[in-house]
């Protein structure tokens, strides 16, 4: 079996975003960059997959600048076997994103593609569950549990009322939710391997998909402040100004 | 300017969400259908038939659809979808799961989890954990929209004899089923459209503390949430999550105990009309955004309060 992997290469999960002055877009000079978390955990979900003898080979993908090769190279120091970097300089939208990944599907021929639900930089959730569709493919979201069969997965997935189990025919998409593993860090003996893994750059005028973009950004600002309020000294005084100031409790 | 709203439902009731994402489709334009696709539903159906400023409700009453399986839904509402220049969803995980697959069918960029409405084509959403505020405007001919429900006051029950129209399912996609389903019961209100809010962080230190919480919660009646960290700890299941990639809530009243305040939590309650923060770190980020702060040993603070409600 076949795992293929897309991530993406988003401002570290530490990093404060703020607009650019003239708030065109986001600031992104001089940020530190790193694998979307949600991306590490399908990273490491199709590598135990591997470790358990359930899959041969996990495929790696991003689409990108040629800066993202550092995010496959830490995906193939983490136990991707191979990657791919379908390369462009523009800044594509999920739809674009998923009609390039659905073209190396057709390609590669995996049985399970696993995603991360969402990248904390667009906070869109779309990419997996549009791979879903221009494939024909089952899909199970929000995922925090991943169990394999011959003909089939059985996911677990997190829904807003609790859990939800599903059963997936394959080929079948699968997006990860936080709690399904935690992923490991690479070790150096590893950094050291990935450096002579394979790793394919693919100009993405070379899978003929329309990527124009079919949105404008048109402004970028900071949410409304919220300000300080007052540090109340006991326990009375906070039930005293949330029933006589603020008026929220009875 | 025909709208389609994807209703959320459970079968039996709307599901709250839905009363958001039509007051957000009346800010559009005010031909206005909601389709309740689901098996037995004819519950949902009068409660829908009520709903302030729809014109008309379809219904595809079929087993197919009974536990909402986007492989199928998406099939359903693709062949109705030539009617309509917008659909909309819900920001929930039922929209956020469904809407994107029709939109792919469609070929069309969704705009997820908009927050307001500027023009026909243009819409405010949160990016990076709510950071930033995006303006953006969409290109597309049809516009597919999932609708952050704490941003769009829910409409009133106030209408009647809205017509249905009945229409037929869609052939089955056949390539994923339902097995199961654990949903939490809870006398209390829910989470996401609760007046009142208490959220426990890290440093509830155990799922047994929680109890503090619900006592609390009790009297005020209040919805009882958590941050990502207590979830991950295992001290309360998943659908207590509040943050970026969990629940939004923006209740009257926001009490965060024992949460320091990652921005990922914040992204999901920072819009709350007062936030309370009970800390013993007087340096925890959670006081930048609370009106009201008790630096407090929690285990301390929360007998006391309940004492006093």
């Amino acid at each position: 079996m076949k795992i293929l992997v897309p991530l993406k290469r988003v401002v570290d999960y530490n990093v404060k975003v703020r607009p650019l002055p003239d708030n065109t877009n986001v600031d992104l000079n001089n940020v530190k960059m790193s694998v979307n978390p949600f991306c590490e955990i399908a990273l490491e979900e199709a590598v135990r997959i591997k470790e358990a003898g359930n899959a041969e080979e996990v495929i790696a993908i991003t689409v990108g600048k040629s800066e993202s090769q550092e995010q496959l190279r830490t995906a193939l120091a983490l136990g991707a076997d191979r990657a791919i970097l379908v390369e462009t300089e523009s800044l594509l939208e999920p739809l674009a994103i998923a009609k390039v990944i659905s073209k190396v599907v057709e390609e590669e021929k995996p049985d399970l593609i696993i995603l991360g639900k969402q990248a904390i930089d667009g906070d869109n959730n779309q990419t997996g569950q549009m791979l879903g569709a221009l494939l024909d493919y089952p899909q199970a979201t929000n995922a925090s549990e991943v169990i394999l069969d011959d003909s089939s997965v059985t996911v677990t997935r997190e829904i807003d009322g609790g859990l939800q189990t599903l059963k997936l025919n394959k080929p079948a998409i699968v997006t990860t939710d936080l709690r399904l593993n935690e992923p490991r860090y690479a070790s150096l003996p590893n950094i050291m391997k990935a450096k002579k893994k394979e790793l394919t750059i693919k100009n993405i005028s070379e899978l003929g998909v329309d990527v124009e973009p079919r949105t404008e950004l048109l402004s970028v600002e900071l949410p409304p402040s919220r300000d300080a309020g007052i540090i109340v000294e006991s326990v009375d005084e906070l039930v005293d100004k949330l029933k006589n100031e603020a008026k929220v409790i009875g | 300017m025909s709208i389609l709203v994807i209703a959320e439902h459970d079968n039996v009731n709307l599901k709250g969400a839905t009363l958001n994402t039509v007051a957000a489709a009346k800010e559009i334009g005010s031909d206005i259908t909601l389709l309740v696709a689901g098996s037995d539903t004819s519950s949902v159906i009068s409660e829908a038939q009520q709903l302030n400023g729809i014109t008309k409700v379809l219904s595809c009453d079929n087993d197919l659809y009974k536990n909402s399986l986007a492989e199928e839904l998406s099939n359903l509402v693709v062949s109705l979808a030539s009617s309509f220049s917008y659909i909309l969803a819900p920001a929930t995980t039922f929209g956020k799961n469904l809407l994107p697959r029709i939109s792919a069918k469609l070929d069309v960029q969704q705009i997820s989890d908009i927050i307001s409405i500027e023009s026909e084509d243009t819409f405010k959403r949160p990016i990076y954990a709510g950071s930033c505020i995006a303006t953006v405007k969409s290109n597309d001919t049809v516009k597919l929209i999932t609708v952050r429900s704490t941003a769009f006051d829910p409409v009133a029950n106030d209408n009647s004899d809205v017509p249905v129209e009945p229409v037929d399912a869609s052939t089955s996609a056949n390539i994923s089923e339902f097995v199961s389903e654990e949903l939490a019961k809870s006398d209390r209100p829910e989470l996401t459209s609760a007046n009142i809010v208490i959220s426990g962080g890290r440093g509830m230190q155990s799922g047994d503390n929680f109890h503090l919480l619900d006592s609390i919660a009790d009297k005020l009646g209040a919805a009882v949430g958590a941050s990502r960290a207590a979830v991950d700890a295992g001290f309360v299941p998943n659908d207590y999550q509040v943050g970026q990639t969990g629940k939004i809530v923006a209740p009257d009243l926001y009490i965060a105990v024992g949460i320091s305040g990652a921005i990922q939590h914040l992204a999901g309650m920072k819009d709350s009309k007062v936030i309370v923060a009970i800390n013993k770190d007087e340096d925890a980020p959670i006081f930048q955004v609370s009106d009201y702060g008790l630096v407090s040993d929690l285990f301390d603070a929360l007998p006391e309060l309940d004492s006093k409600l």
